[in-house]
């Protein structure tokens, strides 16, 4: 039974020039235990599909269909606002992009780590035993001593490690992580991604890993949902998606990789044309437009098409696919 | 906390000295001979020297300035021209007067700034929000003794629910402040308009902050987020502006003193100055000025003192 569950999920925010619809038909699963990454170009709707999950939504949002079943029986779309804030930090935790910003600049880092806890029982010693623990765990140096520093005092790095560990303290079943490493240089990207592995399998949780940097999540996770103005175009494992993509937003993605360029190139391949705008939906396949292997019946809704176990495409090509690298 | 505590407190022996400077320049400037203002016209000429040697005048300007600024520091603020009693006892028989004015001004604008605030950042667009917010433009833009002269004709001349006049019977703390209760709003009403939409603003800011979403993501309660999380960061400008707003409240209690007939600092300088009384108006100017700086020091210091970032960077 797999932690997290989204089926057929759709968001809209209503604004003042009608409503945009954020996110159509988003399925994914969670699998118990495992890391599953989310990529897609800025804008795509990684942060709604989050803050859909975590209940967290605008006022302007809604859910409009669709269900988000966690751990098989509860759907988060259904709970009240109570139920979802006992969720919240307990169950399903949560690590930000900005590390400099996520925490609260006028409480201790022991403050506020303790605070969390207000739904435990054990006293404010335990809490702040508890939160030193998980800060050694997390490798902040003199841990006992960093309780009483205030969040300026930190490198970025350190913050996110203590964003981490106020995340993983309560042990919760799911952590969503929102571009966690984007803030940081390349060297502390690698260390806070090895940080994560590592407490992911010793607390045994499932992680799901927004992202932009196909290397990191290729590195790090081993599902991979991918996400194209506001659809999962294509999912499947790591392997599956990144060897033999199928959906040709997935195939212009991985060519736009630098990390991924077999041959030199004078310019890197860009995708030719603009994100839609997601106000005036177009009919048919949302990617189309800026699409090299368009044709007739693009103008329809593609299917959900399944190449693979647990490998789906929504594409009409599916099940042709094209070499990567054929265009570039 | 004490190193910034120490360097604040020298910033405002250098207030203090600059405004003496200024103080001392003014008197100095104005045109005539203080002697013969302050004797009148039908003084003799061997009156004014006897005067303006006791007030030392005679002195070379520097010396002047120097026995002024060092006696000002020990106390010595001079005596009145005509009962000779020493400026500081005159002026600190008034002072708590006015100190407790003030303080009643920071009380009502604080207790009603703050919560209209808040209420109209989370009810944000309703109806709360658009009341507050004409409300807080409305007593803004009423001058204080207007407020002073309305709040006395409705509340106690009509209603007849609070004394009009006076500061209450001496030794009677009830009293006292059932007396304070209309000058201290017609004082702090404007600061509950400027307080509200300063609170409304920076709430906002801070509601919109990563930390407040990390705050929602981990379940806190959402009061918890607003009234802890929130707006310990959002009252810090507040703490600021009202540090500076106690110089308004100090003009606005002149009017106060006025229409409420009540003793005070201001009552005293209105009355010194009709009279001619200079040194006491140097030295109610001076004393108020010491005590606007210590008020925009113990400002600085709660900030300090809330705020661990302003507290490292001094
Ligand atoms: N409150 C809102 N009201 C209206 N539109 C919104 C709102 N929040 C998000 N959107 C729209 O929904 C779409 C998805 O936004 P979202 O922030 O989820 O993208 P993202 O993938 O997280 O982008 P990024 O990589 O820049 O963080 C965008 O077109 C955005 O303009
Ligand atoms: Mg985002």
């Amino acid at each position: 039974m797999p932690v997290l569950s989204v089926t057929g999920l759709n968001v809209r925010f209503s604004t003042e020039d009608g409503s945009v619809h954020a996110l159509k038909d988003v399925s994914f699963d969670v699998p118990e235990r495992r890391i599953v990454g989310v990529v897609g170009e800025s804008g795509c709707g990684k942060s709604t599909l989050i803050n859909a999950i975590l209940g967290l939504l605008a006022k302007n949002g809604e859910v409009s269909k669709g269900s988000i079943l966690f751990q098989g029986d509860r759907d988060l779309t259904k709970l009240g606002a109570t139920e979802m804030r006992a969720l919240r930090g307990e169950e399903i935790a949560t690590v930000f992009q900005d590390p400099m910003g996520a925490l609260n600049p006028v409480f201790s880092v022991g403050q506020q780590m303790v605070n969390v806890q207000y739904r435990s029982g054990l006293s404010k010693a335990e809490k702040r035993k508890r939160a030193s623990e998980m800060l050694k765990q997390v490798r902040i140096p003199d841990a006992e001593a960093a309780l009483s520093r205030y969040p300026y005092e930190f490198s970025g790095g350190m913050t996110q490690r203590i964003a981490i560990a106020m995340a993983l303290m309560m042990e919760p079943a799911l952590l969503i992580a929102d571009e966690p490493t984007t803030a940081l240089d390349a060297t502390l990207e690698v260390a806070t991604i090895e940080l994560l592995q590592e407490l992911q399998v010793k607390i045994g949780c499932s992680v799901l890993f927004i992202s932009h940097h196909l290397g990191v999540v290729a590195e790090l996770c081993e599902d991979v949902v991918v996400m194209y103005a506001g659809e999962v175009v294509e999912r499947g494992t790591v392997r599956q998606v990144f060897n033999d993509p199928r959906h040709p937003y997935t195939v212009r993605l991985l060519e736009c990789d630098p990390a991924r360029q077999k041959k030199r190139m004078r310019h890197l391949p860009t995708i030719p044309g603009e994100i839609p705008d997601l106000r005036a939906r177009p009919e048919g396949c949302i990617f189309a437009p800026r699409c090299h292997r368009r044709f007739g019946a693009c103008a329809n809704t593609p299917p959900d098409m399944e190449t693979g176990t647990g490998h789906v495409a929504r594409c009409f090509l599916a099940d042709q696919p094209e070499p990567v690298g054929a265009q570039g | 906390m004490l190193n910034y505590a120490i360097k604040r407190l020298g910033l405002a022996v250098v207030i203090v000295s600059v405004a003496m400077f200024l103080l001392f320049s003014m008197i100095y400037l104005i045109p005539g001979d203080p002697a013969s203002v302050a004797l009148g016209p039908r003084a003799t000429e061997a009156m004014k020297a006897a005067l303006r040697e006791r007030m030392g005048l005679d002195q070379p300007i520097w010396v002047q300035f120097w026995n002024f600024y060092s006696g000002a520091w020990t106390g010595d603020l001079g005596t009145e021209i005509l009962s000779e009693r020493p400026v500081l006892t005159v002026v600190m028989e008034q002072l708590p007067y006015t100190v407790a004015l003030i303080v009643g001004g920071i009380s009502w604008s604080v207790a009603l700034g703050i919560p209209l605030g808040c209420l109209a950042a989370v009810r944000r667009g309703g109806w709360v929000d658009r009341i507050v917010g004409v409300l807080s433009v409305a007593v803004i833009a009423v001058p204080s003794f207007v407020i002073a002269i309305y709040a006395l004709l409705i509340f106690a001349v009509w209603l007849q629910w609070l004394p009009a006049i006076g500061a209450g019977e001496p030794g009677e703390p009830g009293d006292q402040l059932v007396h304070l209760i209309l000058p201290s709003l017609a004082v702090g009403i404007g600061w509950v308009g400027y307080i509200a939409r300063m609170v409304r603003a920076s709430m906002l800011e801070v509601l919109e902050a990563s930390h407040i979403r990390t705050a929602y993501a981990f379940g806190l309660p959402d009061n918890q987020i607003i009234y802890r999380y929130a707006l310990s960061i959002a009252i810090l400008p507040t703490v600021t502006l009202l540090g500076i707003g106690i110089g308004q409240m100090l003009s606005s209690a002149v009017f106060a003193e006025i229409v409420f007939s009540r003793p005070g600092v201001g009552k005293l300088v209105y009355d010194a100055i009709l009279t001619r009384n200079f040194p006491v108006v140097t030295g109610a100017v001076l004393v108020t000025t010491a005590f606007f700086v210590l008020l925009n020091l113990i400002a600085d210091l709660i900030v300090g003192a809330l705020d661990p970032r302003v507290r490292s960077n001094f």
